[in-house]
């Protein structure tokens, strides 16, 4: 099989798959070809979509590849939708926010930092099953831990979560912003929520 | 007593802030951070007597329109007014140096407001994405309608503020000789619950304003009809829209039908 097999079988793998296809996904199904090959020719298909104005574009979502409409024709695919588009209550992209910077993460420490209850906000999430459930806390009361999913990358769009921007660009850019890779998550222990709200503010915290 | 705090509260000189539209708020952490930007004051050095102030007044215009306060509010304000004792007293000196610090009472309540107001920019990031099954679509995607449009928070919530404001705004206009009349026939909630249908079923909505057109405006009136409306939105029989941001609110009929007998209690 030649190289313009390859192209013409990928492109028939992604508009048939149902979801993002890993990089190791296409090489196991496509055997018949190496890595570069795969490679090179996704990024053929890209280029091309790209190049003739086609109305899809090849993303790279949630580590894996995905044939998208481009996002200035969304007003148009609207129309398609028999209902209003899905969209995020402030409490859910805040909420959303603490989990994907901070996860693991309890949902004490969600509502320690929002100030207030945030059980109906992560029972919806996890509905949504924009987030999951990643295990317990060793730490007295065994509290839930929360991280978010792969939905939540394709959803938002996002390659894997180091494509966040870090809280320290938002701080600096305090409007849209650019997206860049980071080396890793800006977890910063020092942050961590106390669970036990000082009742003295200016005590030093346990 | 009808004393003069009750006056007070609602003279629109003393409310001319609040004219602006208040934006709803997700707690506490929230409600400051708007009272600080509305100071335009520092977050870092935060006037604790007037955010402290007029944080309590919201407080008290909640409970004015018998709204239950979430805990959470009354949490902070009571750390609020212990921040605020403890700014006045004097400062123990034993800094050194890299102490001082620690000694400002507001430090842990600055460290969570600057803390929160990132993840509130993080979530403004994060919903300014480009969005599956909003801004993009993928083949698989199967359309939010199978989802059956699920609200992330009661719709309640969300609007509640927004209410709040509206009703505070129609209590500012009630005329202040009312609170001096002695009223001899009181208003039911579950009168003005049936009143709310009848406007809707009508027209198939009716405005909010529109709520109060047919009957002198008392204060009585404006909080049965806001508890009205808050039980009506509570059991899903009225849905609360703006058309736009800013917009007119708009009543609406629900999902659930109300049944003839309405088990409202009177409290």
């Amino acid at each position: 099989m030649s190289s313009l097999d390859c192209k013409a079988l990928l492109e028939g793998l992604l508009f048939v798959a149902d979801g993002p296809l890993s990089m190791d996904r296409l090489v196991s199904i496509l055997h018949e070809f190496e890595k570069q090959e795969l490679i090179a020719a996704l990024d053929e298909l890209r280029l091309e979509c790209e190049r003739n104005a086609r109305g899809i574009v090849l993303a790279e979502v949630a580590g894996g590849y995905q044939f998208r409409t481009r996002p200035e024709h969304a007003e148009v695919m609207r129309r398609l939708q028999r209902s209003r588009p899905s969209k995020f209550s402030q409490s859910a992209l805040e909420s959303l926010a603490i989990i994907a910077y901070r996860q693991p993460v309890t949902r004490a420490e969600i509502e320690y930092l929002r100030g207030v209850d945030c059980g109906g906000v992560v029972k919806t999430l996890l509905e949504r099953k924009l987030i999951r459930i990643l295990g317990k806390k060793d730490v007295p009361g065994r509290p839930i831990v929360y991280g978010t999913t792969r939905e939540f990358l394709e959803t938002f769009n996002l390659k894997n979560l180091n494509a966040l921007p870090t809280l320290r660009e938002i701080q600096d850019l305090a409007e849209l912003p650019v997206y860049e890779e980071q080396g890793e998550l800006p977890l910063d222990p020092s942050l961590s929520a106390p669970f036990v709200q000082p009742l003295l503010a200016g005590e030093p915290e346990s | 007593m009808p004393g003069s705090a009750n006056q007070l509260l609602f003279d629109p000189q003393q409310y001319s802030a609040y004219t602006v539209r208040v934006e709803s708020f997700e707690g506490p952490l929230d409600l400051l951070l708007h009272l600080i930007k509305k100071n335009e004051v520092e977050i870092c050095d935060i006037p604790i007597a007037t955010i402290t102030r007029q944080y309590l007044e919201y407080l008290e215009l909640m409970k004015e329109l018998n709204l239950e306060i979430a805990g959470e509010f009354l949490v902070m304000a009571s750390t609020l007014l212990q921040i605020k004792s403890r700014m006045l007293l004097p400062a123990t000196e034993e800094d050194e140096a890299g102490e001082v610090e620690e000694l400002d009472p507001r430090a842990e309540l600055i460290k969570r407001l600057m803390e929160y107001q990132r993840y509130k920019d993080a979530a403004a990031v994060l919903g300014a994405r480009e969005l599956l099954g909003r801004d993009l679509f993928a083949r698989s995607m199967p359309f939010p309608d199978e989802l059956e449009e699920k609200e992330d928070d009661q719709p309640l919530e969300l609007a509640l503020f927004d209410l709040v404001e509206a009703f505070r705004q129609v209590l500012s206009k009630v005329p202040f000789e009312h609170f001096h009349d002695v009223i001899s026939e009181t208003i039911s909630v579950a009168e003005r619950i049936g009143r709310i249908l009848d406007m809707i079923d009508q027209s198939g909505s009716v405005l909010f304003e529109d709520l109060f057109a047919d009957e002198p405006l008392s204060r009585e009136l404006v909080i049965a009809t806001f508890l009205a409306l808050l039980e009506l939105c509570r059991l899903k029989s009225v849905r609360v829209a703006q058309g736009a941001p800013f917009g007119s609110i708009l009543l609406m009929r629900g999902t659930e039908q109300m049944s003839g007998e309405i088990d409202y209690v009177e409290p």
